[in-house]
């Protein structure tokens, strides 16, 4: 039998152990899976995991893909650190995107070096306006900012839907709902010919460098550590709590707008009805695989990519369905969760000691 | 007395807990009818050895002997069969539920079927406990809620009683009420073990005592011939350093006063202020004493400024009004405070010893520079803190929660009081601390005021505050009574106010009669 026993303290080892355990434990559930549906199971975990690595241009899409999660799990981390749940990062991507995006048909055609950098600050704004209908209704009424920016998404993914539709549509479009492909000088440049890696991905590595030196560094890291880790302590120290809940909903939606404009900008480069397979919402995976930890958020995004493109290439090679995606990024996030039981507790294998119970009456 | 077999006998018992030794060898014999008091410093390793004797948690090894039978208690519940019953410092009470509907909850379900409402007050009327079995819960004062706890145990016949802190939540005359039931149980061979480190309350009530140190037995004593000082030094292995009152000159000007101040309690079950008057003078040391949860922490939240109101002359820092102030603008006028909590409020559990000291000094001490943390100055500070105030520990890169609770509190107020203070408030300084860390806070309260920094100290520890304070008010329900001298005031006179009794009144009753 195994009993769990609760640790004298948490153990380090065990919270950057836990996310390779539910990486192993996940790859034995797949086979289990796969075998289940009659597929061969190696064929299928080399095609899922190994085989879109294989080439230069796998592992350039991979970065790509991993732009998106990296600086949206980034974002995030400082508001789940704080204990502040923004898991609306998709409708703050939507809406960044179509701040971006809207500067860039605003100036067609408008060639200066100005515009993509423009492009990219309205992004970041987007998003932030966005989080910050969560931070008002959180800060003035007490509301809820789960609900509140879960509900956002999809009013924003509606106002997306309504711009491409209406106003914002390509009129040379043959009246698909999409918008003009932008102009070379919106559009962010390729980092390696005949790839589609580009400079998003060192934005995203930047963002990284930044948040890491920010939460070690930085009083305003330390703030939102405090206020995570010991409400009553930051109460002491004099920290305000609305400013604190301002300050990660402006972090985590400016970094999700961000990513948004960087998708339409990079390998989107128009508006159109889909701009994000929900990054924003498995950024949250990201992020909490990643141990809030903005290195981790980086390790933990590329593997999430490469669930992306595993199911791509699943899909196409295997004709396998693309419900495979989110059944691997499902199981990720569980297997995360109940490895994390073990940071707190040892499991004990063997009985419980025998107890002899007698009184004589 | 020797020949007679001990209700309990404990050889040998060890408990190791992942990289501590709670419990090692210890042995423990309690005799029919006498009330063994267990005396040691926090962190001695008494709650780990109450634990094992009630069936909480198992021993690594030992024997465990009741009526000189061998065996092993699965559970509370087996314990309960064998008689032992158990008062914990915390209570485990339901607020919405009346007295008997307690009571039914804790004890064996034979017990709770029939009549229990008479027997509850059969016991209560042949015990001294008054306590009316229809009253709900919430309408109790502490006092009377431990009575619940007392009744329950006592409805179970219980051969051996353990009882842990029990007085740190009564006024002194309640003290006095729960003494005389403990010497009637005793008096019927009932056995008590009793868990406390009010060294005078052990002197007066307990036939032998046990003294623990670092999870060993290292003496025990009969507590009416030492003196507390002398049981003291037996717990700490070392002689004790009792704090001396500076000679000083008169009070200067006020500091810190509190003027007419209300306040609703923003807690559930909390206590509202009631217009308080306060005056804290340099080089003064004012006490506040009470019962907890009358509003001492109400008040300690508004004068840090983690609680604001609106009427902004009714807290005063100097001649500044500061009722609308946060902490960090108070810290800026001079106040330094130290919160009840130390783990979570005056401390970040998981942060570092360094990390720690800019809760309350990455303004007043230049830890930061244009928003960036100076790690190299934390680090300084933090080491400074730790040699002048003795604070145990390997080194300021660990974790706060790695240190016991004194030498926590070391560090805390050597963070405060190394930042200068011209008003410090300090709320129960020395609760759960050993003796040694205690009389070394005490001292350093007492050598501030005579720096000339106004102290106002909130302790339910009448001890404590008769040893530091020149003068001493009593807050009971909100309301704080005008302070008094500490040689004009007297400690009945401070029990009766705890209770809520104006002493004028009990004089004038007297007299009518």
């Amino acid at each position: 039998m195994i009993r769990l026993e609760l640790r004298g303290e948490t153990s380090r080892r065990m919270v950057y152990l836990s996310p390779v355990f539910a990486v192993i434990l996940t790859s034995i559930a797949g086979i289990i899976m796969f075998t289940l549906l009659g597929v061969d199971p190696v064929k299928a975990i080399i095609t899922f995991f190994i085989a879109p690595l294989n080439s230069i241009d796998g592992l350039a899409e991979l970065f790509v893909k991993a732009t998106p999660l990296v600086l949206i799990a980034v974002g995030l981390s400082f508001g789940f650190k704080a204990n502040i749940w923004n898991i609306g990062a998709e409708g703050q991507l939507t809406i960044g995107a179509l701040a971006g995006g809207g500067v860039a048909l605003l100036f067609f055609n408008v060639d200066t070096p100005f515009l993509l950098p423009a492009m990219l600050i309205a992004g970041v704004l987007g998003g932030m306006v966005w989080a910050a209908i969560p931070a008002i209704l959180k800060t003035r009424y007490g509301t809820n900012e789960i609900l509140t920016s879960l509900m956002l998404t999809y009013v924003g993914l509606l106002v997306l839907s309504y711009l491409i539709h209406g106003p914002w549509k390509d009129p040379d479009g043959q009246n698909f709902p999409e918008s003009r492909l932008f102009h070379d000088a919106a559009l962010i440049p390729i980092i390696m010919e005949e790839t589609s890696l580009h400079y998003g991905w060192v934005i995203a590595l930047f963002g990284v460098a930044v948040a890491w030196f920010v939460m070690i560094r930085h009083m305003i890291g330390f703030q939102v550590r405090v206020v995570g880790l010991a409400p009553m302590a930051a109460k002491f120290a004099g920290f305000k709590e609305k400013r604190t809940i301002w300050l990660v909903l402006m972090i985590s939606g400016g970094a999700a707008g961000l990513a948004g404009t960087i998708e339409v900008a990079g390998p989107v480069g128009q508006i159109i009805p889909v701009i994000s397979p929900g990054y924003g919402f498995t950024a949250i995976i990201v992020a909490f695989l990643g141990r809030l930890h903005p290195v981790g958020c980086l390790l933990a995004g590329l593997l999430m990519a490469l669930t992306y493109l595993g199911g791509d290439n699943a899909q196409i090679e295997m004709n396998l369905p693309n419900a495979v995606t989110g059944v691997f990024q499902g199981m990720l996030l569980f297997f995360l969760l109940a490895s994390d039981v073990l940071v707190r507790y040892r499991p004990r294998f063997g009985g419980q000691r025998k107890t002899i119970y007698e009184v004589s009456s | 007395m020797t020949d007679r077999t001990p209700r309990l006998e404990l050889e040998g018992v060890s408990k190791e807990y992942p990289g501590v030794v709670a419990n090692k060898n210890v042995d423990l014999k309690i005799l029919p009818g006498e009330i063994h008091a267990l005396l040691g410093e926090n962190g001695a390793g008494k709650s780990t050895l109450v634990k094992y004797i009630y069936g909480v948690q198992q021993a690594d090894k030992g024997v465990f002997k009741w009526e000189g039978q061998e065996l092993v208690v699965a559970n509370p519940k087996a314990a309960r069969k064998l008689g032992i019953g158990m008062v914990f410092q915390h209570f485990s009470l339901f607020d919405a539920l009346t007295v008997e509907e307690n009571i039914a909850m804790g004890i064996s379900s034979d017990l709770a079927v029939k009549n229990l409402n008479e027997r509850i007050r059969e016991v209560s009327r042949q015990y001294g406990l008054p306590l009316d079995p229809e009253r709900f819960v919430h309408t109790l004062s502490v006092g009377e809620r431990q009575r619940i706890e007392v009744v329950r145990c006592l409805l179970q016949s219980p051969k051996l009683l353990i009882m842990d802190e029990p007085t740190s939540v009564l006024t002194p005359q309640e003290v006095d009420e729960l003494f005389k039931t403990l010497r009637r149980l005793s008096g019927e061979g009932v056995s008590i073990l009793y868990i406390s480190h009010k060294l005078q309350e052990i002197k007066d009530l307990c036939h032998v005592a046990t003294i623990m140190r670092m999870g060993k037995v290292v003496d025990s004593c009969i507590p009416s011939e030492e003196s507390p000082r002398s049981m003291a030094e037996m717990m700490m292995g070392e002689n004790l350093v009792v704090p001396e009152k500076p000679k000083k000159d008169a009070p200067g000007l006020p500091r810190l006063i509190v003027k007419n101040l209300s306040r609703q309690s923003d807690h559930q079950h909390g206590v509202d202020l009631k217009n308080v008057d306060l005056e804290v003078r340099k080089g003064e040391v004012i006490g506040i004493a009470g019962i907890a949860g009358n509003g001492q922490i109400e008040l300690m939240e508004v004068l840090s400024g983690e609680a604001r109101v609106e009427e902004v002359q009714s807290v005063q820092l100097g001649k500044n009004d500061v009722g609308n102030l946060g902490p960090g603008a108070r810290r800026n006028m001079g106040l330094r405070f130290v919160p009840e909590e130390r783990l979570g409020h005056g401390a970040v559990p998981e942060m570092s010893l360094w990390e720690n000291t800019f809760l309350s000094g990455f303004e007043t001490m230049n830890l930061v520079s244009r928003g960036l943390i100076n790690i190299k100055e934390s680090i300084k500070f933090a080491t400074k803190i730790v040699s002048n105030f003795n604070v145990k520990t390997p080194g300021v890169e660990h974790a706060a929660n790695s240190l016991s609770g004194g030498n926590l509190q070391k560090f805390i107020f050597g963070r405060e009081i190394l930042q200068n203070p011209e008003v410090i408030v300090v709320l129960q300084p020395t609760w759960g601390v050993d003796a040694g860390s205690a009389a070394f806070i005490r001292q350093s309260l007492l050598d501030l005021a005579a720096e000339g920094a106004a102290v106002l100290v909130i302790s339910q520890d009448l001890q404590e505050l008769f040893e530091v304070s020149d003068r001493i008010s009593v807050i009971c329900e909100g309301r704080l009574s005008p302070s008094r001298h500490v040689d004009e005031i007297t400690v009945e006179e401070i029990g009766l106010r705890m209770a809520g009794i104006e002493p004028e009144a009990i004089v004038g009753r007297a007299t009518n009669d």
